[in-house]
């Protein structure tokens, strides 16, 4: 008998014996930060608990936080899958090799990797959330609210989403605000509360009096709030303690819409492996409440960007636009595909230094 | 690149910031070898101290507060350290690799209910006038509470080890603690004090972490300090004052790699973020390469009164 | 009153006999921190202790986890507790299991896409060769300079922790991962993998490597001479010294051992489990080695045991969250208060209490 067998013996028999339960799915969460961590993780349990909400007693949910990517991850996944659980969402890019590993050896079990591209199997699905037209806005509201026209970035790793995401800031930022310049800066962690609240210092020290992160905890706010006259933006989740100032908005990672439509699927049965890709139109990026701290006009500027993009009428990479070495890239009027964005490992014209390798 | 964007006044502030939690810690611990006690779980005692300070602040409104329980805490949890290794006679390493464990485990259960809450933090200091000097007002008159603390706790310390009978008592035990039994001292009662002192400045620093530099309450947010206190204790060998140059030093590295990375300075980022820890071995070779080791004599060592 | 004499050999009984008191006494404390957290503590122990290993639901999986996770904490602990019996304290073992995986990960995908019997081997070699070099910087720096080799195996750690990060993003990045850090998946190379040797028992080579260390270990330490001057040199230095021990030679073994065993677990693990290099390559197996190390009480057999149970503790615990949901937290709080336990019970087995006047 191979591991398989034994395998699809043991769910399919933990699956009898759970017919007996009132749960007709059960959905598993696996987490690699800390649920109260106020950002990325955080985002997902309010998913987790939306669908609760929405399906009452028919789904039971269960979760695993601060599970480190590699072979401990595998090892969750597979010991929630032994334990019935019918769909389970993967939330980290680091799980991918594992989520398909685990998924090879349970083939009646679905899941779903957030910020992936590998699909090695059927019952593999990826999705991820076009954060960079949040970014778009964001850099829209910096340009025009910056005095000193310094804008501090804390980038996380330079990977292509936080490099759509600085691009995107930029361009909007420039538009908005032609002698605009950009000071990044790469903290090498997703969450690290201390770095953070130091490289955000160090950069408000050097000028910069606008702060956007692509790290996950709120102490840049912390630090912006200290300093003063500095404006910041909620990260993945609203951070609406720091507002008026220094938050002056944030980008929001909202799951629910996508946890609530995957799990109806699996009850319906029609649930298939397919990429997702939504943006501000399906609801998966949500635009923060714009504080009052921000000019009515800026405002409604910001809001305006916000609409066309979520009615697919403006796209946030439209050309002229080059690369940062000179070569063009879009011509004027066209836009970026999804092939490139996906893969982004270059800056746009304008912002100075290199990626690190 | 533009390094004239950096400011070497709001540098030298930033640092002071950003040492003072190894700061205190390093000073207890300095206390506690000086003792001839090596423990090694200051990263427990501080991320204890942090945990609680950050909780009672929020629950009395009152950092202040907090930074008392912190201490408190951080003495509490060094007794099971001291218990196990003055009476139980247990392995000193071992005891302190223990408490680390314990102490990052216990504080992320009794940190869960406070995780994403925003603390009342300390005011900077702001003293109309003095603080507006240019150059010497930043760095020396705007700072909050704890930073003057640590820096009179420093002061403090040397003091007492100089000028005091009980300093000479203290180091007498750490230099050789038969001869001080022998003498009529109470080796033990001695070292628990000074253990008990080392948890209360650890646990004080890692409330500074959660109470004003960060200040929130993450799992873990200590990141090593913990470990940083042990090598700069080692690096000033065992004297006050050169702790205080050792913590001012490290936080030093580490804040102006950041400002390097912002002011875009070209060189990769993480052979900037190791520099702050290579340049601690570099001092701590150059030290032992010179003979002066100046280590308490009994340090480490099990004290067992024989009859 | 109540004082402590000292034996004059340690009691071989209570030598065995304190580590189960431990582990009952951190069940019961367990139990009631458990409770306290609101959770069933019978069923809470039940879950870590029992069902990792007989539960029908999950111990086809679990157990041969239990091997997967136990196999570098005792080829790591192994080489420790060489060097803590000569009170040559490596705190640093986690950076030497890093350069191990990076420069054992570095050769295999050197070679990448060839399919030679010889690069597996290569890889084990090099990896060995990576943690030596780490902890060689510590050793020398002792024997030359009489620089504390905790601090700096300490500082080396984080150093190395830098360096990994920064391969991940260079020089090993995967040219097809479409510009994520992280290296090739070694799983997927199978010249270069560390796979199975025997389908569903978690053997893979790292394991076999494990119990030939420990064997060797066991051989060196209680026959060979080398074993009796490193024992020695714990236990009475000057004597050691006399009896023309050569303490340079000791610290350089040790670390030298550690430092090897430590890459290799590092190698086994980044082309077994883990897969591939990436910026959180590294779980902190080096400073739970030290745990195993102590809790095996420094010999070679008890440091197996004390691996598998560690191993238990982490799965069992990873269950209990999934089940309980307990929070992850309250197992290396158990972890902690375990070692705890047995540094307290050790005392009864080194002195004898006695009671009457001073």
């Amino acid at each position: 008998m191979t591991i398989k067998s034994i395998l699809t013996g043991a769910v399919t028999a933990v699956g009898l014996a759970s017919a007996a339960f009132a749960a007709d799915v059960k959905v598993g969460f696996v987490y690699v930060g800390p649920v109260g961590d106020g950002g990325w993780t955080y985002e997902h349990e309010q998913g987790r608990l939306a669908v609760e909400k929405h399906f009452g007693d028919k789904v039971e949910t269960i979760f695993q936080e601060s599970v480190p990517e590699g072979a401990d991850s595998e090892r969750v996944m597979t010991q929630m899958a032994l334990s019935g659980a019918n769909l389970i969402f993967t939330t980290s890019f680091g799980y991918m090799d594992p989520t398909n590993n685990v998924a090879a050896k349970f083939p009646n079990v679905k899941f779903e990797h957030a910020t992936g591209y590998k699909r090695m199997h059927p019952n593999v699905s990826t999705y991820s959330a076009r954060f960079y037209e949040g970014r778009a806005v964001q850099g829209h509201i910096a340009g025009k609210m910056t005095k000193t026209n310094k804008i501090g970035y804390i980038g996380s790793f330079p990977i292509p989403e936080v490099i759509r995401g600085i691009n995107a800031a930029f361009i909007h930022a420039k538009k908005a605000n032609p002698d605009v310049e950009f000071n990044i800066v790469w903290a090498y962690t997703w969450f690290d509360p201390a770095k953070e609240a130091d490289a955000a210092t160090a950069l408000i020290e050097q000028g910069a009096d606008v702060i956007l992160q692509h790290t996950d905890s709120t102490a840049p706010q912390a630090a912006a709030e200290k300093a003063g006259n500095v404006i910041t933006f909620g990260q993945a989740s609203d951070m609406p303690e720091y507002g008026p100032m220094p938050r002056v908005s944030s980008i929001i990672d909202d799951w629910a819409p996508y946890y609530i439509a995957r799990t109806q699927a699996v009850l319906d049965g029609s649930w298939a492996s397919m990429d997702t890709w939504d943006g501000i139109g399906p609801g998966m990026v949500k635009i923060g409440e714009i504080s009052n701290a921000v000019p009515a006009d800026v405002k409604a500027d910001a809001l305006a960007l916000r609409d066309s993009i979520a009615s697919g009428t403006y796209s946030p990479f439209t050309g002229p636009l080059n690369k940062q070495d000179g070569s063009a890239w879009l011509a004027a009027g066209e836009t970026a595909d999804d092939g490139t964005l996906a893969g982004m490992s270059f800056y746009v014209e304008g912002l100075t230094g290199d990626i690190p390798n | 690149m533009d390094l004239s964007a950096i400011n070497p006044v709001l540098l030298i502030a930033s640092l002071m910031v950003s040492a003072t939690p190894i700061l205190l810690a390093a000073i207890g611990e300095t206390v506690v070898e000086k003792a001839g006690v090596l423990n090694l779980g200051v990263e427990g005692m501080m991320i204890t101290g942090a945990v609680v300070g950050f909780a009672v602040a929020i629950n009395s409104g009152s950092p202040e507060l907090g930074f008392i329980c912190a201490a408190i805490a951080g003495a509490a949890l060094s007794l099971s350290f001291g218990f196990l290794t003055q009476v139980l006679l247990a392995n000193q390493v071992a005891t302190g690799l223990g408490l680390t464990l314990v102490g990052l485990g216990l504080s992320a259960l009794i940190g869960k209910p406070y995780e994403g809450m925003k603390s009342p933090t300390l005011p900077a200091l702001d003293i109309p006038g003095f603080s507006d000097i240019p150059i010497l007002g930043p760095i020396v008159f705007s700072h909050d509470p704890m930073v003057y603390v640590s820096i009179a706790l420093v002061i403090a310390v040397w003091a007492v080890l100089k000028y005091s009978r009980a300093g000479l008592i203290l180091r007498g035990v750490g230099e050789n603690h038969d001869a001080a039994h022998a003498l009529g001292y109470k080796v033990i009662r001695i070292r628990l004090l000074a253990i008990m002192f080392g948890g209360a400045c650890a646990g004080l620093g890692g409330a500074y972490l959660s109470l004003v530099r960060v200040p929130q309450w993450t799992e873990g947010m200590t990141s090593g300090a913990g470990w940083i206190a042990l090598a700069i204790v080692v690096f000033g060998s065992w004297k006050p004052l050169r702790v205080l140059v050792g913590a001012y030093l490290f936080g030093g590295v580490t804040v102006l790699q950041l400002n390097l990375q912002a002011a875009g300075v070209a060189i990769p980022v993480e052979y900037l973020s190791m520099s702050p820890y290579l340049i601690t071995i570099a001092v701590l070779v150059f030290i032992s390469a010179r003979g002066a080791q100046t280590a308490p004599a009994s340090l480490g060592r099990i004290f067992h009164a024989s009859n | 009153m109540i004082r402590l004499e000292k034996r004059l050999h340690p009691s071989r009984a209570l030598t065995s006999l304190t580590p189960i008191l431990a582990v009952i006494l951190t069940m019961i404390i367990g139990g009631v921190m458990f409770a306290l957290l609101g959770k069933p503590p019978l069923e809470s122990i039940r879950i870590i202790f029992w069902d990792p290993l007989f539960n029908p639901q999950f111990a086809a999986y679990s157990r041969p986890q239990l091997l997967v996770k136990a196999a570098p904490l005792i080829l790591i602990a192994i080489g420790l507790s060489i060097g803590f019996r000569a009170g040559i304290w490596n705190i640093g073992a986690e950076g030497q299991y890093i350069m191990g995986a990076i420069c054992g990960a570095g050769m295999g995908l050197a070679f990448y896409p060839a399919d030679l019997f010889i690069i597996f081997p290569l890889m084990v070699i090099t990896g060995a060769f990576g943690g030596w070099a780490w902890a060689m910087i510590p050793a020398l720096l002792k024997t030359r300079f009489g620089t504390n080799e905790i601090l700096v195996s300490l500082m080396l750690v984080y150093v190395a922790e830098s360096l990994l990060a920064s391969v991940s993003s260079g020089v090993l990045k995967n040219p097809d991962g479409m510009g994520f850090p992280g290296s090739r998946n070694l799983q997927q190379y199978p010249a270069a993998a560390n796979s199975e040797l025997i389908a569903n028992t978690g053997m893979h080579w790292g394991v076999v490597a494990c119990f030939i260390a420990v064997i060797f270990a066991y051989v060196v330490l209680t026959r060979h001479l080398q074993g009796f001057h490193i024992r020695l040199t714990g236990q009475a230095p000057r004597a050691a010294r006399f009896a023309g021990v050569n303490p340079h030679r000791v610290t350089i073994l040790c670390l030298g051992v550690s430092g090897a065993l430590a890459g290799m677990a590092g190698l086994f693990e980044v082309a077994g489990p883990a897969g591939q290099i990436t910026i959180d390559f590294n779980t902190g197996y080096g400073f739970t080695a030290i745990i195993v190390a102590f809790l095996g009480r420094l010999h070679p057999l008890g440091i197996v045991l004390a691996g598998l149970l560690m191993a238990l503790t982490y799965i069992g615990g990873e269950l209990a969250q999934l089940m309980l949901g307990l929070p992850g937290a309250s197992i290396q709080l158990f972890q902690g208060m375990l070692l705890f336990f047995l540094l307290a019970t050790d005392v009864f087995t080194h002195y004898r209490v006695r009671f009457g006047e001073a």
